[in-house]
C-alpha cells in the first residue's frame, strides 16, 4: 500500500503551509504542590473514584497487606518474586495466601491467569496528584496482564514519587530520553462504566478493586 | 411540495418520541453540568483551550512530516504501519491481517474510525465475527444499532430496554435490570471472548510522532484487554490524530475527559509503543497501525476547513447542541452526529449525501463555545452552506455547488438587488406596510406553531424622519 | 470596550425593526438622545446582509453589505439594536470582505460596531430611574449577543437599575430559542420543538413580560406566545425589545410592561 502512502503525503504536501507559531502550546498549569499536599490530593482523588488508598510505612506495609489479603478472603496473590517488594513478601510467604509468580509467557498458563487468580500486586513508577493516577510501566517482571486481568489489583507507591501533574512526571522521569516502554499506563481507579443509563458501575473489564498502598 | 428527505423523516420521527427526548435531555443536562464543574476557573479554561488548540494546530501545520516521523518511530519499535486512502482500503488491510492469522473473529475496543469504515459489516460479509467490547457498543451491537453518541454510544437506551435486550439475547442468564448485575453479566460474556480472540482492534486518541506511541483513553479496561490479550493488535486511526511531542499529551489528556463526560480523568490512559519485546511475557506479538485518510487530506487542503481536523472527539459540542438534544444521534444518519458530524460528514462523504445537515443548525454557537480545541464550528457550517450553493469553483469540498436550487438562487439574487438599491427598497417596504392587511396569515411551517408576524403601520425610516432624527 | 463618551453615533435600525418593530428602533434612538448623543440615521440603510450570508449566498450578501459600508464615513460608533445584526457586521464582515477591495473599509466599520445594550452600559454608563408599576420580567439574551458580541449580562445589568422590575430566570436560559433566521424555515420541525420548550420555560416563571435585544428571537418567541394564546387559550407574557421596555419604564409609558 505504498501507493496510498505516497498519494496521501503528496496531497498533504500539495498545499503550501506557512510555518505556524503556537506560543499557547507551552502554557503550564501551575500546579506545584508540596509533598504533603500531593499525597493528600492524590488520595482524595483516588478515593473519589472508589479506589482504596492506605498510607503506610516501610515497616508497616507488609503487615497491612497481610491484613488486607485476609479481609478480602483471597486464595492467592500474583506477584513477582524478583522485585524488592516481591522478595519481602516471599520472605514471609506463610502469612499470605498462596503466592503465584508470573514465571512463563502468558500462552503457557492463560487458563489459570483468567480463571484462577484472585489478586495481583505490582509496583508503580509514581503517582499524579492532580488526577489521582498511578504510573505503571509493565515489564518482564511485572507484565501487562498483572494489573489488568485479576479482579483485585494491589499497587505499591512510594510517597516521594507523587508528582503534581502528568506533565511533571514525564519531564522529571525523562520519558522521552529514556525511551517509551512497550506499554505505559496511567491507572486512576478500578474499571468503570456509565454506559447503562449513565449509572456508574464498577469492574467492567479491568479490576473491580484497586488497592493502593502508599509507602 | 417536494418529497420529504430521509433526514426530514428521521427528524420528524425522533421529535415524536417524547420519552426518548426526555431521556436525551436528562442525559445531556448531566453531561453539561459535569463539564461545567470541571472548569470552575473561566480564565484557566480559556488558557487550557488555547493550549489544546495550539497543540493540535501545531501538529496539523506539519502533518506530513509528523506522519513520516510517527511511521519511522513505530516501525523502529516493531509496529507495522499501513496507509489507506479509503475506508474500503482500510477494511481490506484489516481483512488481510486477519487472513494471515486465519482469524475468524476479532474483538474490538471502542473506535469511531472503525464505525466510519463500516468494519463490522464488512467483516461479517467475509464471514468474520467482529464483536464490540465497550459496554455501550456491545449493547447497541446486540440490538443491531449504530452509536447515537460518539462517547456514550447507547445513551438513547434506558435501563429497562437494555435489561430486556440482554434477556432476549442471553436467555440462559436470569433477567435483571440491576445495572451492577447487567455489568457483571456483560463482563463474564466478554471475558471469554477476550480470552479466545485471535485479534484485538482499537482506535487511537492521540499518536505521538516523537516517540511512536499510540494513546488510548478509556474507563472500562476493554481497550486494554483488546490491545493486550489477543496475540495481534490492530489499531485504526485517522491521519489527523498525530501530535508532535510527548509533552503535548498531558494537556490533551487533561481537557478531553473533562470536556467529554466531565470526569477529571479516565480510569485508564494506555500508551502503546510496540509489540511484545523479547523476554516480555505478554502483550501482542504483532501490532499494526492503519492510517486512514478518507477525505481528510482534502479537508486539509483548505485553510479554513482545516480546523475541522483539530477535533479530539470529546463530544462536548454534541452534549451542548440544542438540535442534537431534541433529535438524538440516529436522526443524523451519519457516523458522527451533532455539530461535529454536521461539519465532518458533508466534507468526508460529500455535500450531495449529507449537505442537508448543515441546514440543521440555528448557528447558536453553543458548540464553538465549548469546543476544547476551539473549532469555529458555526463558521464552518456557514462555509459549507456556501460551498453547497457556490458556482465559482473556489472550493475543493466534495460536491460543491450541488445543493444550489434555482428558485432559491433567484430569490436571493432578487433580494440582494433590492437591498442594495435603497430608494427602491424603501419604496417597497413602505408599500408593504401600507398593504399589511393583505399579508397572509399563514406562512407555511412558521404558522404551524406561531402567528404570522405583523407588519408595522409605518417603517422605522418614516418614524425617525418624522421625529427629525439626523439623516445626514 | 473603553471608549470616550461620544457626542454623536450612527444608528443602524435593522430590516426587521424597520418593517415589524419600529417602536423598538424609535425607543433605542430616544434612549441614546436622552444620554446626550446626537443620533445619525443614514437613510440609505437597508439590511446588514445576514440572511443571505447564513444561507450561503455570499456574493448576494456582500453586495448588500457593501451598500451599508458606504453609510458610515465619520469615525463614530455604529449602534445596532440587535446582537445578531451587530454580530454580522462586527464578526462576519471581515470574513465576507477578506481579499476584497473594500476590506479595509469593512474592518473599519466592524471595529466601530456596538450592540445597543453593550453601548448603553459600557460606553454611556447609562443611569435609569424606574417610573413604572411593579412588574416581573424574563430575559432572553440572543445567542449572537451572548456569543458573538459578548454582551450576555447587559440586559440584566440595565434591569438591575430599575427598582420595580423583578427578573425571573427561566430554565435553560442560555439555550437558543430556535429562530436562527432561515433555520426556522428550513428546519421547521426542530425549530418548533425548540420554541415550544423555550416558551414553556418562560411561561413557567410567571413573568408578565419577556424582554430581549433581538427582534428575531422576539418574533419567534412572541409569535409562539400569540399562537398559544389564540389556539390554546394560554396566558402568555407580553414581549418587548429591551429598548422599548426601558423607554417605557423611564417615562412611565404604556402599562403593557406592567400588567400584561
Amino acid at each position: 500500500m505504498n501507493k496510498a502512502r505516497d498519494n496521501i503525503l503528496q496531497r498533504l504536501r500539495a498545499q503550501e503551509r506557512p510555518p505556524g507559531s503556537f506560543p499557547g502550546r507551552d502554557f503550564l498549569s501551575r500546579h506545584d504542590w508540596p509533598a504533603a499536599e500531593c499525597l493528600q490530593r492524590f488520595t482524595e482523588r483516588l478515593q473519589a473514584v472508589r479506589a482504596e488508598v492506605h498510607h503506610s510505612s516501610p515497616e508497616g506495609w507488609l503487615e497491612l497487606l497481610v491484613q488486607l489479603c485476609r479481609d478480602k478472603n483471597l486464595n492467592n496473590l500474583l506477584l513477582s518474586p524478583q522485585t524488592r517488594w516481591g522478595q519481602a513478601i516471599y520472605a514471609q510467604a506463610g502469612r499470605f495466601p498462596k503466592l503465584q509468580a508470573y514465571e512463563h509467557p502468558i500462552e503457557d498458563w492463560k487458563p489459570a491467569m483468567f480463571h484462577g487468580i484472585d489478586a495481583s500486586l505490582t509496583g508503580t513508577l509514581g503517582g499524579i496528584a492532580e488526577t489521582g493516577s498511578l504510573i505503571l510501566w509493565p515489564d518482564a517482571e511485572e507484565p501487562r496482564q498483572m494489573s489488568l486481568v485479576p479482579p483485585v489489583h494491589f499497587a505499591l507507591l512510594e510517597a516521594g514519587r507523587i508528582y503534581s501533574t502528568f506533565a511533571e512526571a514525564i519531564a522529571r522521569q525523562d520519558w522521552v530520553t529514556k525511551g517509551m516502554p512497550t506499554n505505559a499506563l496511567l491507572i486512576s481507579g478500578p474499571s468503570k462504566s456509565a454506559d447503562i443509563a449513565q449509572v456508574l458501575a464498577y469492574g467492567v473489564h479491568g479490576p473491580k478493586e484497586l488497592v493502593v498502598l502508599v509507602v | 411540495m417536494a418529497m420529504p428527505t430521509e433526514f426530514r423523516i428521521r427528524v420528524e420521527d425522533a421529535l415524536k418520541k417524547d420519552e426518548v427526548r426526555t431521556h436525551f435531555r436528562k442525559a445531556m443536562d448531566t453531561l453539561m453540568t459535569n463539564r461545567r464543574n470541571q472548569f470552575p476557573d473561566e480564565a484557566e479554561l480559556q488558557r487550557l483551550r488555547t493550549q489544546a488548540q495550539s497543540i493540535r494546530a501545531n501538529a496539523l501545520s506539519k502533518l506530513p512530516e509528523l506522519l513520516e516521523q510517527l511511521e519511522s518511530n513505530l516501525v523502529r519499535n516493531g509496529v507495522q504501519v499501513h496507509w489507506a486512502e479509503t475506508t474500503d482500503e482500510a477494511n481490506r488491510i484489516v481483512l488481510n491481517i486477519l487472513q494471515q492469522h486465519n482469524a475468524r473473529s476479532i474483538i474490538k475496543g471502542k473506535s469511531m474510525v472503525s464505525e466510519e469504515m463500516g468494519l463490522n459489516h464488512f467483516l461479517e460479509q467475509q464471514g468474520i465475527e467482529a464483536l464490540e467490547s465497550d459496554l455501550g457498543e456491545f449493547i447497541i451491537q446486540l440490538d443491531g444499532e449504530t452509536p447515537s453518541h460518539i462517547i456514550m454510544p447507547a445513551i438513547h437506551k434506558n435501563k429497562e430496554e437494555i435489561a430486556r435486550l440482554f434477556n432476549a439475547r442471553f436467555p440462559h442468564i436470569p433477567y435483571t435490570d440491576d445495572v451492577d448485575e447487567l455489568t457483571r453479566n456483560a463482563r463474564a460474556i466478554l471475558r471469554d471472548k477476550f480470552y479466545s480472540a485471535p485479534v484485538g482492534l482499537s482506535g487511537v486518541n492521540f499518536a505521538v510522532a516523537e516517540t511512536g506511541t499510540l494513546c488510548l483513553v478509556e474507563n472500562e479496561g476493554n481497550g486494554r484487554m483488546a490491545t493486550t490479550v489477543p496475540p495481534v493488535h490492530i489499531a485504526v486511526t485517522g491521519i489527523e490524530k498525530v501530535v508532535e511531542k510527548l509533552a503535548d499529551i498531558p494537556p490533551l489528556f487533561s481537557i478531553l475527559p473533562r470536556s467529554a463526560t466531565g470526569q477529571p480523568v479516565t480510569t485508564y490512559f494506555n500508551m502503546i509503543s510496540g509489540p511484545r519485546k523479547p523476554g516480555e511475557k505478554d502483550g501482542p506479538t504483532e501490532v499494526h497501525l492503519v492510517l486512514l485518510d478518507n477525505g481528510r487530506s482534502t479537508i486539509y487542503s483548505d485553510p479554513e476547513l482545516l480546523a475541522t481536523l483539530r477535533c479530539i472527539r470529546c463530544g462536548a459540542c454534541i452534549n451542548h447542541c440544542p438540535v442534537y438534544v431534541r433529535i438524538g444521534g440516529h436522526a443524523y444518519g451519519t457516523v458522527y452526529p451533532g455539530p461535529i458530524g454536521t461539519i465532518l460528514e458533508p466534507q468526508k462523504e460529500g455535500l450531495r449525501v449529507h449537505g442537508e445537515l448543515v441546514q440543521a443548525s440555528s448557528l447558536c454557537g453553543a458548540c464553538g463555545e465549548v469546543c476544547p480545541v476551539r473549532i469555529p464550528i458555526p463558521d464552518i457550517i456557514n462555509r459549507l452552506r456556501h460551498d453547497g450553493v457556490r458556482q465559482d469553483g473556489g472550493s475543493r469540498t466534495r460536491d460543491a455547488g450541488t445543493r444550489r436550487k434555482r428558485l432559491e438562487a433567484v430569490t436571493w439574487r432578487g433580494w440582494s438587488w433590492a437591498a442594495s438599491h435603497p430608494s427602491l427598497y424603501h419604496l417597497g417596504s413602505r408599500a408593504a406596510t401600507r398593504l399589511r392587511k393583505l399579508m397572509p396569515q399563514r406562512l407555511g411551517a412558521w404558522t404551524r406553531v406561531r402567528t404570522a408576524p405583523a407588519l408595522a403601520a409605518q417603517t422605522l425610516h418614516e418614524r425617525l424622519k418624522a421625529l427629525g432624527v439626523d439623516h445626514e | 470596550m473603553t471608549m470616550q463618551r461620544p457626542e454623536a453615533a450612527y444608528f443602524f435600525g435593522t430590516c426587521l425593526i424597520d418593517l415589524f418593530y419600529p417602536d423598538a428602533g424609535v425607543s433605542a434612538v430616544q434612549l441614546l438622545q436622552r444620554e446626550g448623543v446626537r443620533v445619525i440615521f443614514p437613510p440609505d440603510q437597508t439590511c446588514c446582509g445576514q440572511p443571505a450570508w447564513n444561507s450561503g449566498y455570499r456574493d448576494e450578501a456582500r453586495k448588500v453589505a457593501r451598500t451599508q459600508l458606504a453609510l458610515f464615513d465619520k469615525p463614530l460608533p455604529i449602534v445596532i439594536p440587535s446582537g445578531s445584526c451587530a454580530g454580522m457586521m462586527k464578526t462576519h464582515y471581515p470574513a465576507l470582505f477578506r481579499g476584497e477591495p473594500d476590506e479595509d473599509r469593512a474592518l473599519d466599520v466592524a471595529g466601530r460596531v456596538y450592540e445597543l445594550t453593550g453601548f448603553l452600559v459600557d460606553v454611556l454608563d447609562i443611569r435609569l430611574q424606574d417610573l413604572g408599576a411593579p412588574v416581573t420580567v424574563a430575559v432572553h439574551t440572543s445567542c449572537s449577543a451572548r456569543r458573538e458580541m459578548g454582551v450576555a449580562d447587559k440586559i440584566e445589568s440595565l434591569l438591575g437599575q430599575l427598582a420595580r422590575v423583578t427578573v425571573h430566570e427561566q430554565a435553560y436560559k442560555t439555550e437558543c430559542c430556535g429562530f436562527g433566521g432561515t433555520f426556522a424555515v428550513k428546519e421547521p420541525e426542530i425549530s418548533a420543538a425548540m420554541v415550544a420548550d423555550k416558551t414553556a420555560h418562560i411561561r413557567a416563571t410567571g413573568a408578565s413580560c419577556l424582554v430581549s435585544q433581538d427582534c428575531g428571537c422576539l418574533m419567534n418567541i412572541g409569535g409562539a406566545f400569540a399562537f398559544q394564546q389564540r389556539e390554546q387559550n394560554q396566558p402568555v407574557p407580553a414581549i418587548r425589545h429591551i429598548a422599548e421596555f426601558l423607554w417605557e419604564r423611564v417615562n412611565a409609558g404604556p402599562a403593557a410592561t406592567g400588567e400584561a
